[in-house]
């Protein structure tokens, strides 16, 4: 079967399976900023942003987001120039192994597009289904709360 | 004055992490790759009577299936350490017995990852069960159930009672000690089944590259230990093979075992096609853990804190193979004693087998496990003397200047070698501790809810003395960059920046003008690999060297440029200057000069480096924690940290290996554990069921780095990898008997088991 969703702001024509795994054919298809840690949906390696969304595509097949918008790390910084938010996890030290990283910069995206200045208990809501074995997370949340102190002073 | 050293450098491959870019093992598309999926054993001891693979190779998609039956028997150890292995060559590919639930069994390669798992259960196996045994104790016992009962392993010392190994060190004279000591307690400490659950479980991908060469890329600490035993396992020259590790998603010491390595590129070998094993998140738990052991600690003291006599006696548990196995019990001794100044010590330790999940490496190396005795039991001591348990340790521990004789007696599965200290800001890292938790100034009690303080202070090692061995090799380029190439392996620590720094600052030039390549066997000098807490101490020493090396060649074609004496020559700024006229030369104008100009060479430098001493790193940590006697449920509130690692090289970078290795201690603490059923099979071996802390866990963590000279170390750096996730059980149980008076020695502080012992 075929299905058509916009990936990245592109749309794109899948040939895939009723059974295929979101994560599974994001992978084959290159999106490999998409990782797979789990496959049961626990360590958030594999997020996406899906419909503005954060959401695991360990636990979604791939024709449930027919017709729907993901977007995946691999769209940002596509200019090589990085956003804040991939800036911030760098100068702060946020990024060890940098497995989970791309989870973890969705999910703060999602949260700062929401909420542009998270309080420190937002922003550990928000990453709460994104694991990190590395950092012991202290980093990676002040990452996000520094983004959150720069766009403020810029207002 | 450091230009490079001591700054916040982002990480050289921080770039192309935070894009998310395609540089992990996985990340790469191979043409018709086999995806190779086991059947594991669902029993935890039993004999393979017969194994039929037929209607599974049938199978449309199944290319090759593998068994004892078709695959070479080679004893090896899967322990990926230096040679010869101190562990026990007790594995082989594919056995005809299997020794735990999951042992492997067979594994099918195939098109794809879907048929190779529907045909694992497709192979009929028959099995005769045998008993197990799953308690240390019961399995040293005459009669018991005999695990290695193969004929051709080698190393074992007593495969009859399932005994790996054993120890026995004494210094001074342990009953005049007890004679001396005014108190003398005795009790016993127990630490439990823990996995690393890196988020990227073991991964390798195996090839033929267009000369029949195998390669291997895989996710590991040990990439040229895995060429070295992969040779070995699979009967080839080491010539014919190449590692390369890319970026990897973690260790913590999982990924210092070889075993799966050799099976995919036997596969390769056998098909001519690219394989490759990725561990389900299940099989990751079952892959490698902590060594479980079970101490008996025996102290006596004098009523002024004085130690007189330490008697550590431990049994660990090496489940059903016995990687790592006697040298993490050397370490529960070696590196935990010496921290103690006291005079007759005697540490006994037996390693054993059962039909459990293996044990491996993993970050504290027995320290872990051996620091949860001691430092449980220096507050018991502080009690019964009625003294301060921070004194008590002020008090005793081994100072700058000092040595210990355990140093000697006990090393990594063999004896150690003496060393002094020359570095140890233990006494500073205390004072300051014990300010920022602010020591039992809040209320003890706010309805149910019930506070403690706990401390706990800990050392690990800075390599393995004579034993580690890095090397590295710098060249100089047209613009005046460097390529830094080295076998060290960074496994998310940031270590390629390190090395870069430390190159940096001994060749004067910017950090961002080295360019590091690091972990490939064709390209890379040799290094023993990440583990030990060796990178930054020993592969950062075979740096300093070639840098230093390097710089005296830039040096001397630039005297030559300059028409001047080396004596007259200062490197500044990426340039050679000359000290008498001012003038100078930039290294981008030496490095044309050599290469195009006069004297054409290419200025290149390589050395090698070992320590014949391990500085220990020491750190000292405080806790907070909050307990509800209605639910038993511990919050940590606060934790404070202050580590002496030596000269801080980036210290954004250590303080994360700092955080991350106390926020998985203070996990394993609380809540992580294994489940297991009536055969030994673990239950629980998903984040659902497992619980690693989360961002919602974790309490307000302070870490302090409290800098200390070590001169034996690149510009006086140690180790900080490991040292910190020895404090939390310790600092824990003790804030535990703060908050409610009862006294744990057994984790983890599961809230069922607070909750019971409350009531």
């Amino acid at each position: 079967m075929q299905i058509e969703v916009k990936i990245n702001r592109v749309l794109k024509r899948f040939e895939t399976s009723p059974g295929e795994i979101l994560l599974d054919l994001l992978r084959r298809e290159g999106y490999k900023s998409v990782k797979r840690g789990c496959e049961t949906g626990e360590c958030g390696a594999c997020s996406i942003i899906l419909d503005g969304k954060l959401a695991k595509s360990c636990l979604l097949f791939a024709p449930q987001v027919s017709g729907h918008n993901i977007i995946t790390l691999e769209s940002l910084a596509n200019s090589g120039e990085l956003q804040p938010v991939q800036q911030a996890f760098l100068d702060e030290g946020a990024v060890q192994c940098g497995f989970c990283t791309p989870g973890m910069i969705l999910a703060a995206k999602v949260l700062l597009d929401r909420t542009p200045h998270p309080s420190e208990e937002e922003i550990k809501e928000a990453i709460s289904g994104n694991l990190c074995r590395c950092t012991g997370y202290v980093k990676i949340i002040r990452a996000i709360k520094k983004v959150g102190e720069t766009l403020n002073k810029n207002v | 004055m450091f230009k490079e050293v001591g700054k916040n450098i982002p990480r050289v491959d921080g770039y192309a992490l935070v894009k998310g870019n395609p540089v992990f093992t996985d990340d790469i598309d191979f043409k018709a790759l086999l995806f190779i999926k086991f059947l594991r054993s669902p029993y935890p001891h039993a004999l393979i009577k017969s194994i039929d693979t037929k209607e599974a190779e049938n199978m449309d998609g199944v290319v090759l299936v593998l068994s004892h039956e078709n695959t070479p028997r080679v004893p090896h150890t899967t322990a990926g350490q230096g040679y010869p292995e101190p562990s026990p060559y007790d594995s082989v590919m594919f056995d005809r017995k299997i020794r735990f639930v999951g042992d492997r069994v067979a594994c099918v390669a195939a098109d794809s990852p879907e048929i190779a798992s529907d045909a694992t259960k497709k192979i009929d196996v028959d099995y005769e069960i045998l008993p197990p045994v799953f308690d240390p104790a019961e399995a040293l016992k005459n009669g018991a159930p005999i695990i290695h009962n193969e004929d051709d392993s080698r190393g074992i010392l007593d495969p009859k009672h399932n005994l790996v190994g054993e120890v026995e060190v004494s210094v001074g004279n342990l009953d005049k000690g007890f004679r001396e000591a005014d108190v003398i307690l005795e009790n016993r400490y127990e630490v439990h089944y823990a996995q690393h659950t890196p988020i990227e479980p073991h991964i390798v991908i195996t090839y033929l590259d267009e000369n029949g060469r195998l390669v291997i890329r895989s996710s590991t600490q040990v990439p040229f230990h895995v060429r070295r035993i992969c040779a070995n396992v699979l009967g080839i020259p080491i010539q014919r093979i190449r590692v390369v590790k890319p970026r990897i998603g973690g260790g913590f010491g999982t990924k210092q075992e070889v075993y799966l390595d050799y099976i995919a590129g036997y596969v390769t070998i056998k098909t001519g096609r690219p394989a490759k094993i990725e561990l389900t998140r299940r099989e990751e738990f079952i892959s490698r853990t902590r060594h479980p052991i079970s101490t008996v600690l025996k102290v006596g003291a004098k009523r002024d804190g004085t130690l007189t006599a330490l008697d550590m006696s431990i049994l660990s548990n090496t489940g059903a193979y016995g990687s790592h196995a006697t040298t993490v019990m050397y370490n529960t001794g070696s590196k935990v004693l010496p921290l103690y100044r006291c005079p007759n010590v005697r540490f006994k330790g037996k390693v054993v087998y059962t039909n459990l999940p293996v044990a491996g490496a993993y970050r504290g190396y027995g320290a872990t496990q051996g620091y949860f005795a001691t430092e449980s039991m220096l507050d018991e001591i502080a009690e019964k003397i009625e003294m301060n348990p921070i004194d008590l340790r002020k008090k005793i521990h081994i100072k700058e200047g000092e040595t210990s004789p355990i140093f000697e007696a006990l090393g990594e599965g063999k004896k150690g070698v003496s060393q002094v200290i020359s570095s140890c800001k233990l006494p500073q890292c205390i004072e300051e501790g014990f300010k920022l938790i602010e020591w039992k100034k809040k209320p003890k009690e706010e309805g149910k809810i019930k506070r403690g303080y706990g401390c706990a202070i800990m050392m690990q090692g800075s390599g393995i003395p004579a034993v580690d061995m890095g090397a590295a090799l710098i060249k100089m380029n047209e613009d005046g960059s460097f390529n830094l190439l080295v076998g060290a392996t960074d496994l998310g620590t940031g270590s390629d920046t390190i090395l870069a720094q430390i190159a940096a600052e001994a060749l004067r030039v910017p950090t961002e003008s080295i360019i590091v390549y690091s972990s490939d066997t064709d390209f890379t000098p040799f290094d023993v690999g990440a583990y030990a807490s060796s990178t930054t101490y020993i592969s950062g020493g075979a740096v300093l060297k070639t840098a230093k090396k390097v710089l005296e060649e830039i040096i001397l074609v630039g005297g030559e440029m300059l028409n001047e004496n080396e004596e007259n020559l200062k490197a500044e700024d990426a340039k050679i200057i000359s000290k008498k006229t001012g003038r100078s030369v930039t290294y981008q104008e030496i490095a044309y000069n050599s290469l195009y100009e006069r004297d054409q060479h290419q200025i290149i430098g390589s050395m090698s480096h070992i320590s014949s001493k391990s500085p220990p790193p020491f750190a000292a940590h405080f806790v907070e924690i909050l307990i509800n006697r209605e639910t038993g449920k511990i919050k940590v509130e606060k934790y404070v940290a202050c580590v002496d690692c030596g000269t801080v090289i980036n210290p954004q970078l250590a303080e994360g290996q700092v955080e991350g290795s106390i926020i998985n201690g203070i996990s394993y603490a609380l809540t992580e554990e294994f489940i297991f059923d009536k055969n030994g099979k673990m239950m629980n071996g998903s984040f659902q069921d497992y619980k690693i802390f989360t961002s919602m866990d974790i309490p307000d963590l302070k870490v302090v780095l409290i800098p200390s000279h070590e001169p034996s170390g690149p510009f006086g750096a140690k180790s900080v990898g490991e040292v910190s996730i020895n404090g939390p059980c310790p600092a824990i149980a003790n804030a535990i008997y703060d908050a409610v008076g009862i006294r744990i020695r057994k984790t983890p502080f599961t809230p069922e088991k607070i909750l019971k012992l409350i009531k």
